[in-house]
């Protein structure tokens, strides 16, 4: 009750206007909101101890070798990578950087590729008309093409250079053979994202050579019409392997059709799909292959089946 | 001499990545076979004292006792990470905003570009298209290709060289593969770009693209050269030719296969299947150069002709 009335009085003073002595306003202590305000900048000049922080990292980013592991181990996507790793496969000289490279660039071609997206219509009406918008009109429209193309092309690069180096360092033997094959499909992939995305700006260069290419598919043995053995299977040109990639039997609307939803859905579906697998492998094939100590020829162990 | 010819190819921005694969390709050789010899060289010393092989740590990298074998992610390999992606952007913004993509003029079906080139990474198969039939360039190899990178690791079954390069003790098994990626692949690559011109024409470096230019090659089956006419009889003997291709080819490997000691101890601990697996897909990826020899040298079209098909 006691509490009651002082309130009661506080309130009437406060209404009464302006406190008596400038201490109070609007019945709250100023002295009081400083001494929070206070406490908040405060707060700020340590970021790292406000709960919003906490919430968001969950972890103390101090030099601790705790800190440092958990660091990696607790985001969701640095914790591809061990906390630790052996202190020689760090070196740039033995592994080249070529699959993160690739990995980065299929990461920048995704990006780039959305946002060209916005602006193309897989069409024979619109489709040329699309590629003059973005590199006449489009802000950036220009930049934003050279990136995808050049990166595409940097991709092929790097993806057969990692090849080279895996296959130099012995990298695909025991127990590294699944994900080798894994990585043969990646780098199918990586030409076949490359070859669809060609047809799409709908111009002569893309045209030609999207032709030659399927019109290698005719002469698939048995499901090609002019392959071996497919007049024998039954195949026109109208039921053939080729028909089948192009929608039709020329390159035409429906090609460019199939060629966007191959480029821009399915075929990064399953690039995507393969690569989860391809970084899973690693760590559990035992992280990167070295550089290991190496085995002497007298050490061989016979082998067992 | 029209050296403008070269400049105009070579500077052509799609053909950028062909001018980095030249020098990229022989630079990662070389980089790794100076590794590989380095560590070759330690190879021998370990072999030659077994006492100093007990107690080294079998690499030419740095290494000292009481250096922790393991370093953290966070922060030594991921500055490396994001220091390459800071480089990579910075290339591909520098590249982007030099050089732009090519355009050509709409589509249009009835006006044939030539030379009507595929893709530069696909240009190896349009190369081998002039030695072979579609069917077996752009259907059977590219699936072999596939499927023997695919096999690789199931066939090879000498245990060293995991995980380190070396030279010395994977002779067989580099040798095929420089000669599968570095000859029959790239320098292909490299070839239908600077070497091939209007009509799929050869045009040596410094030779004007001539697009009147008429080549009158008079290219024969084999069988015609020897003036065998009969159908039956000519099938016979093409499979027969091509028959004695495959068991020569067979038994110039297994010679390469069985050439050294080390070799021998290998092969014995392959399969049978393994063998006839490395077997067929050598002898096919030798049939490329062996064709193309065929074609440059003899003018031959086909050895093999059937009413089905042509070899």
């Amino acid at each position: 009750m006691a509490e009651q009335t002082t309130k009661t009085t506080e309130q009437e003073q406060s209404s009464n206007g302006a406190s008596d002595n400038g201490k109070r306003l609007f019945g709250i202590d100023p002295d009081a909101i400083k001494a929070k305000a206070t406490e908040d900048i405060n707060a700020f000049k340590k970021p790292t101890r406000t709960d919003l922080y906490k919430s968001i990292f969950r972890v103390k980013h101090d030099d601790t070798p705790r800190s440092r592991t958990l660091g990696v181990l607790s985001n969701v996507f640095l914790h591809l990578h061990p906390a630790k790793i052996n202190r020689d496969a760090v070196a740039y000289n033995y592994t080249w950087g070529m699959g993160g490279i690739s990995f980065y660039l299929f990461w920048v071609l995704t990006w780039t590729g959305v946002l060209l997206m916005f602006y193309y219509h897989p069409t024979k009406v619109q489709a040329f008309r699309d590629i003059l918008y973005l590199e006449h009109d489009v802000p950036f429209g220009k930049l934003l093409r050279n990136m995808h193309r050049w990166g595409a092309h940097a991709m092929v690069l790097t993806v057969w250079l990692h090849m080279y180096r895996v296959f130099l360092t012995g990298s695909y033997k025991k127990p590294r053979q699944f994900n080798w094959m894994i990585g043969v499909i990646l780098l199918v992939l990586t030409l076949l994202l490359s070859f669809t995305g060609y047809l799409l700006p709908d111009d002569q260069l893309g045209f030609w050579a999207v032709t030659v290419g399927t019109n290698m598919a005719r002469a698939t043995p048995l499901l090609g019409h002019e392959g071996p053995f497919g007049i024998q299977f039954g195949m026109t040109a109208y039921n053939d392997v080729r028909f089948a990639l192009l929608g039709g039997s020329i390159v035409d609307s429906n090609a460019l059709l199939r060629a966007y939803i191959w480029h821009c859905v399915a075929i990064p579906g399953f690039a995507a799909t393969f690569m989860i697998v391809h970084f899973w492998r690693i760590r559990k094939d035992g992280g990167i292959s070295g550089p290991a100590p190496m085995v002497l020829q007298k050490e061989i162990k016979p082998l067992r089946r | 001499m029209d050296w403008h010819q070269l400049w105009t190819i070579i500077s052509l921005p799609d053909n950028i990545p062909i001018v980095g694969l030249m020098f990229l390709i022989p630079f990662y050789t070389w980089y790794a076979f100076r590794q590989a010899f380095a560590n070759d060289r330690l190879i021998d010393q370990l072999e030659s004292d077994p006492e100093m092989a007990k107690t080294h740590h079998r690499k030419t990298q740095p290494y000292q006792k009481g250096w922790a074998r393991e370093v953290h992610v966070w922060p030594y390999l991921l500055r490396i990470e994001f220091l390459s992606a800071i480089i990579v952007t910075a290339i591909l913004m520098v590249w982007s905003i030099t050089l732009d993509a090519p355009l050509e003029e709409p589509a249009n079906p009835t006006l044939t570009m030539n030379p009507s080139k595929a893709p530069w990474y696909f240009l190896g198969l349009q190369e081998m298209l002039v030695y072979f039939d579609p069917w077996i360039a752009g259907v059977l190899m590219p699936t072999l290709i596939i499927i023997g990178l695919i096999a690789i690791p199931y066939i090879d079954t000498n245990p060293l060289g995991n995980g380190y390069y070396t030279y010395k003790q994977r002779r067989f098994a580099i040798w095929t593969f420089l000669f599968g990626f570095v000859i029959l692949w790239c320098a292909m690559v490299v070839i239908g770009t600077l070497i091939r011109g209007p009509g799929w024409m050869w045009f040596w470096p410094g030779q004007t693209w001539d697009h009147n230019k008429l080549i009158f090659e008079v290219n024969r089956d084999l069988h015609e050269i020897l003036g065998i006419t009969d159908p039956i009889l000519y099938g016979i003997f093409g499979f027969l030719v091509v028959g004695g291709f495959f068991l020569i080819t067979a038994f110039g490997i297994h010679k390469l296969m069985t050439l050294t000691e080390f070799n021998r101890k290998i092969l014995a601990r392959m399969t049978l299947l393994q063998y006839l697996t490395m077997q067929v897909l050598l002898i096919t990826m030798i049939g490329l150069p062996a064709k193309m020899a065929a074609r440059l040298l003899f003018r031959i079209k086909y050895v093999w002709v059937t009413p089905w098909f042509n070899i």
